[in-house]
């Protein structure tokens, strides 16, 4: 897993809220069997047109905005648990996944792909989202030791939770398999107590 | 003070805890399926990690399966391939598999239970997010991405934060025509789709007391559609009665065994929870959903709000549908009974009950797809077959099918479907598909009329039919 510490970058504003798992990555792009190439198809259908057309309504084809971060609204990520849609929006290019509130299957799946969910409050969501929308060259500072998320030319700061393990898997680049197969042992012997 | 039948399961679960950090919860059963699993094997092969436990293992394909012709070599080469690796892979570290045509074969939320690998008081995972359906034997199951699934493969646990706890109480009767899947649908409606968010969820009262098995995991399954990772109700005479001599269920005296363990897990009477809803069945009617996600339903005498906010006009201009408006009386062109929501045979027998002696609509194109192989054979063997056939529906072979269209059964741009299935988002059915979700009743019914119609009416008429949570 890639590490994480800091990222200043634009941001990307993704106003809509509930967006489910089925929008980032439709169920018909879940036949592959690596975890390779789905950010071609990430939100498929909002960024192309039936016919294949580009949708240029969609903010993520419009030129103005770019960047490795995506400010979403509220309840991003529910729905099905395919881990697929963290690997779409990494390999489209998202390190980080703003928003007000994440689903929990979601929220775990990109943790554990490096891809960090930043859980800001709603009144500072809007105000993220007016100030990308006026000037989408505004720089977003996301600083996962500090814990905290501000706009670089503002004061505008605000500090988010995050589990503390979690965290320090994704400073490192740790994953839970590596601490699980460091605990076999203990496992092994729990087994043995199990009705 | 007193523990709530999750703290139970949950606490006779955990290996170790991490200071300041998560737990180890090991997992009895791991159920896995062609979608969510390959990755997986992959990333162990990659860094060389053995199976740790694949007797613990049960796999099926289910969602990416042709239900017709199974027999036949599947036509689409990325299903084909995606099939081929999940037979290889389970060969590969000796894991059960039912494949495509085998007896067993079924979607994996209701095969698991049909042949007792699902039993009161385990922890059960799949990279699923409707895992939650095997709550209702009071078991604690709940989705994993597939990070976890490797975790699982590799290490028999999970590393995890406990839940929070929430408790659901709907106490009464349910009126005539008021099934199960009405009762989670009116639940979403009311609480909303992320108020489950971060939590485990209970569901109690005598609604759920006197619900069969069926319906209790029509009810669970839908527990993620509000955000919890999964909801449980206790194990009683029911949920025993149903595991009892199944295929995989212990035998004899160490059923007995079980089952004394297994009525020590209800809450206690002193147990609290961190929130609570109490609703009342009387206020429960048949409901259909009229936007793009699970909790945007009415019951079937409202109305379509008139909410202003962008996401709520976004989904009803996705649906078509306007502001303060009614759904009876507009016409509908597909329906489908199935997904592992309502493909058991309980929902074959409501809808069977009332089609009998009436006529699919010309307009409408009718999928019924079971649950499993077991759940198609019983349709043929109780004359259920016989009834759908002669009213004009389709019975296919068993999967997920229409549920997710990752398949061949996408449902066409622009045209409703009234379905049995769990999720309406945008696209879900088919790309610009539009569903509204509904019991098997509500679907039966809608494909006689070819419309959408007040099946509380209709059923007032038919005082010798009883529709109720059986």
């Amino acid at each position: 897993m890639e590490k994480f510490k800091t990222l200043t970058a634009t941001a990307v504003p993704l106003d809509i809220e509930n967006v489910d798992t089925d929008q980032i990555i439709p169920a018909r792009f879940l036949k592959a069997t690596n975890r390779d190439g789905f950010g071609e198809n990430a939100f498929r259908d909002w960024r192309f047109q039936k016919d294949g057309t580009v949708n240029i309504d969609f903010v993520l084809n419009q030129p103005q905005y770019d960047g490795p971060i995506l400010v979403a609204g509220d309840n991003f990520g529910c729905g099905s648990s395919r881990e697929h849609a963290a690997w779409a929006l990494t390999d489209y290019g998202f390190k980080v996944i703003v928003s007000s509130f994440f689903a929990d299957i979601f929220k775990g799946n990109a943790l554990n792909n490096g891809l960090l969910p930043v859980q800001v409050s709603p009144e500072f969501l809007k105000v993220l989202m007016t100030t990308i929308k006026a000037n989408p060259k505004t720089k977003i500072t996301v600083d996962l030791v500090a814990q905290t998320i501000g706009i670089a030319s503002t004061n505008h700061v605000e500090s988010f939770e995050i589990d503390a393990y979690k965290k320090t898997c994704m400073i490192n680049g740790y994953d839970d398999i590596d601490y699980l197969l460091s605990k076999k042992d203990t496992i092994e012997q729990f087994e043995k107590t199990l009705i | 003070m007193g523990k709530t039948l999750f703290d139970k399961v949950w606490d006779a679960h955990v290996v170790d805890s991490i200071q300041d950090g998560p737990q180890i919860l090991y997992i009895d059963k791991h159920l896995i399926h062609e979608v969510t699993s390959p990755q997986a094997f992959n990333e162990l092969e990659e860094r060389n990690i053995p199976v740790f436990r694949p007797e613990q293992i049960v796999a099926t394909a289910d969602h990416n399966t042709p239900t017709l012709n199974q027999h036949l070599p599947i036509k689409d080469e990325l299903s084909r391939k995606q099939l081929e690796q999940l037979s290889e892979n389970c060969d590969k570290n000796n894991i059960t598999l039912y494949e495509l045509g085998h007896k067993y074969n079924g979607i994996v939320h209701v095969m698991a239970p049909e042949l007792g690998i699902t039993q009161p008081g385990m922890t059960i995972v799949c990279g699923d997010s409707h895992t939650s359906t095997h709550g209702a034997f009071g078991t604690i199951a709940f989705g994993i991405g597939t990070s976890q699934v490797a975790q699982v493969f590799a290490s028999q646990c999970l590393l995890l934060t406990k839940p929070k706890s929430l408790r659901v109480t709907v106490n009464g009767k349910l009126r005539n025509g008021v099934l199960p899947k009405d009762v989670i649908l009116y639940i979403i409606s009311k609480i909303g789709t992320n108020s489950g968010t971060g939590y485990f969820c209970e569901y109690a009262g005598d609604v759920f007391e006197n619900m069969s098995m069926e319906g209790r995991m029509t009810v669970c399954n839908m527990s993620i559609e509000m955000g919890a990772r999964g909801g449980m109700i206790a194990p009683d005479d029911t949920t025993f009665d149903y595991v009892k001599d199944r295929e995989f269920a212990p035998k004899g005296e160490a059923f007995d065994k079980k089952v004394t363990y297994w009525k020590t897990l209800p809450t206690d009477a002193d147990a609290t929870f961190d929130k609570e809803y109490h609703f009342d069945a009387a206020d429960i009617e048949p409901m259909l959903t009229y936007g793009t996600n699970p909790g945007m339903g009415i019951k079937i005498s409202e109305f379509i709000p008139e909410t202003s906010d962008a996401s709520f006009e976004k989904a009803l201009d996705y649906m078509n549908f306007k502001k303060g408006e009614t759904l009876i009386g507009k016409p509908i062109n597909f329906v489908f009974i199935g997904s592992c929501t309502n493909s058991r045979i309980e929902d074959f027998r409501i809808a069977a009950n009332y089609i009998k002696g009436k006529q699919k609509a010309t307009n409408v194109t009718a999928w019924l797809v079971p649950g499993s192989k077991q759940v198609e054979a019983q349709i043929i063997e109780e004359g259920l077959k016989t009834i759908f056939d002669d009213a004009g529906f389709e019975l296919r072979q068993p999967g997920c099918s229409a549920c997710l269209a990752m398949n061949d059964d996408k449902i066409p741009q622009g045209e409703y479907c009234v379905s049995t299935s769990n999720r309406n988002f945008e696209g879900r059915q088919g790309q610009g598909a539009r569903t509204i979700l509904a019991s098997p009743l509500m679907a039966a019914a809608t494909a006689v009329e070819g419309k959408i119609i007040d099946i509380t009416k209709q059923l007032k008429k038919e005082v010798s039919h009883e529709y109720t949570s059986v």
